[in-house]
């Protein structure tokens, strides 16, 4: 490597007038999405995984169709069987969101970020915003992916359902949305936490643990609080039928009433996560 | 040009910067001296927005760094070389730092052409070396063409020929009318690339001065005499005002008198002179004195030889 030798430098310049904005932020945050390896294989390796498991799901309910029970046929939904690869897509894209943010504390990237635009609450928001674009997409997908080829694969053994029917476009596209805000709500966690390691121990412990932690409360408690819980909000929304939940008994939200407070938690944890941002060494 | 203005910086109880008050100006490289520890990376820091100082405050042509419009445009900075995404090419972590200020494509490659990283662009950066990684560094600092430029031990991790290239990159910056303020803790290095030292120790201002006023206001000069006749010799230099200390064999050294002034002297009172060798304290003795009241963590037992008070302050410290 050899050093290269001084072009004409010109001479100081002066500064363009106006000021920087988000539409140069927004380019920014997308070419650092796209250009790290990893984002973009934990995407797609999401999309393949969760189809996947939701073929491997039906053709294992078709398979054993005969032989099932009167119980299990009754309360059967074929919406809810082919999305069932979304509980692991939630994790995932949980641990994307928390990179998206802890890579830039993890390896400093941040401070560079910071000179460029001193303005932190911009940076947030454009890098949630190109986030939330990309995981739409990519839940989209992935939630449409499951169903089709999760009803193609029932078709024919058990009853299947169609995009047409009452509550399961619903179903299919509110899942993909709860995957994304989940995805936000991680960027949020690892915004005010900083570290990955600790960023996703918030997150699972959100996701998985406290309704575990409520299980020890009277079922009165449990009943007036597991409705709120992101897992149990997201389990509703990807399902037609009302129905059960793996958390005891309790009366449930309506989908789109849980999917506004899933909502309310993204903001509260970007919003903190934004004043801390201002606050803090960088 | 840099001012900051009774700056001080405490995290939690260590007060890293205290009561600092500086300038730099266009046109020179200013050196930003200290031993390890002392605040300068903190002091840079704070200049850069990235850490909010707990008094006073520092601003780039006249504005803190929050309130620069185009900061890329007016400051670049090189902190610290491996804050990089080592999954991200060179090229792209200058890319997505160009976007923010729709800086194109072509200024990216100038400046990579620049730093000697243009063969390596499409290269993940966690593959650089070090001094590949101060070179990616440099070019992030120009990509704006701004008239500020910090550079955090710039040198650090380079080869021979790397340290040559940024000294002359520096001094082509300043030269071109810049302000360049660049921190290192080898006074050496400083006095071939600078024009002006702000020295710090302990997170307060030491001395802000000309390298040439630094080097001869601090300096010991001295003359190494060896002559057979030390017991005529030695009362005339004493009587003509200078101090002695008594070495083995005959040697004498002598504060407070040239050479020249020595010789005429030998010459005056009929002493042969075997030696005569005028010394000077190097620039790092010059740097060792100004700071040593002022280092937070010194080696015992190898400490260099000082007056007790601050040796007790430095165990003061230690404890």
């Amino acid at each position: 490597m050899t050093a290269g030798t001084l072009p004409g430098v010109p001479g100081v310049p002066g500064v363009p007038a106006g000021h920087y904005g988000p539409l140069g932020q927004l380019r920014s945050e997308w070419t650092k999405l796209r250009t790290v390896r990893s984002t973009v294989w934990s995407l797609v390796a999401t999309v393949l995984a969760v189809v996947g498991i939701g073929a491997i799901a039906t053709a294992v309910t078709a398979a054993h169709w005969k032989n099932g029970g009167f119980v299990d046929r009754f309360d059967f939904d074929p919406t809810a069987r082919s999305l069932a690869g979304v509980f692991l897509g939630q994790i995932v894209i949980g641990v994307i969101g928390v990179l998206v943010m802890s890579a830039e504390y993890g390896t400093g990237t941040i401070r560079a970020t910071l000179s460029a635009i001193p303005n932190r609450p911009l940076v947030l928001a454009c890098k949630a915003v190109v986030f939330a674009v990309v995981a739409l997409v990519a839940s989209e997908i992935l939630t449409f992916g499951a169903f089709f080829l999760g009803q193609q694969l029932l078709k024919g053994s058990t009853p299947y359902a169609t995009i047409g029917q009452p509550g399961v476009l619903r179903a299919v596209l509110g899942a993909g949305l709860v995957l994304t805000v989940l995805g936000l709500l991680a960027l949020g966690l690892a915004t005010i936490i900083r570290h990955t390691a600790g960023a996703l121990a918030a997150y699972v412990g959100l996701l998985l643990v406290v309704p575990l932690i409520l299980q020890a409360f009277p079922e009165s408690v449990q009943h007036d609080l597991i409705k709120y819980m992101p897992l149990v909000i997201g389990e509703h929304m990807a399902a037609v039928l009302p129905g059960t939940h793996d958390f005891g008994g309790g009366p449930l939200l309506s989908p789109w009433t849980g999917f506004g407070f899933l909502c309310g938690y993204a903001a509260v944890a970007l919003v903190v996560g934004g004043i801390l941002m201002a606050r803090r060494d960088a | 040009m840099i001012e900051a203005r009774r700056l001080s910086k405490r995290y939690g109880k260590t007060l890293a910067v205290d009561d600092l008050s500086f300038d730099v100006r266009p046109g020179q490289v200013t050196g930003f001296l200290g031993p390890n520890g002392s605040g300068k990376s903190t002091t840079m820091r704070v200049i850069m927005g990235l850490d909010l100082p707990t008094g006073g405050q520092a601003t780039i042509n006249g504005r803190p760094y929050r309130g620069l419009p185009w900061p890329l445009h007016e400051v670049g900075a090189l902190l610290e070389a491996k804050a990089i995404h080592p999954g991200r090419s060179a090229r792209n972590h200058l890319l997505m730092l160009a976007q923010t200020h729709g800086i194109g494509r072509k200024r990216v490659d100038e400046v990579l052409e620049l730093v000697g990283l243009a063969e390596v662009a499409s290269r993940r950066a966690g593959k650089f070396s070090l001094g590949m990684s101060q070179r990616l560094g440099i070019a992030a600092a120009l990509l704006g063409d701004p008239s500020v430029l910090l550079f955090d031990e710039p040198v650090n991790g380079l080869d021979p020929e790397g340290i040559l290239w940024v000294r002359t990159l520096l001094r082509h910056l300043a030269g071109e009318g810049r302000t360049v303020f660049v921190s290192s803790h080898l006074m050496s290095e400083m006095a071939l690339t600078a024009d002006h030292v702000v020295v710090i120790g302990r997170g307060r201002l030491i001395a802000d001065t000309p390298v040439s006023e630094l080097v001869s206001r601090s300096s010991h000069h001295f003359v190494r005499v060896r002559t057979p006749d030390r017991e005529r010799l030695e009362p005339a230099l004493r009587s003509a005002g200078a101090e002695l200390a008594t070495e083995a064999d005959g040697v004498v050294t002598v504060t407070g008198l040239t050479a020249d002034a020595i010789g005429d002297l030998a010459a005056e009172h009929g002493v042969r002179l075997h030696e005569l060798t005028p010394l000077q304290a190097s620039l790092e003795e010059a740097f060792m004195d100004l700071t040593r009241d002022h280092i937070e963590f010194r080696g015992h037992g190898v400490a260099p030889a000082s007056d007790p008070a601050s040796d007790a302050e430095a165990q003061a410290v230690a404890q």
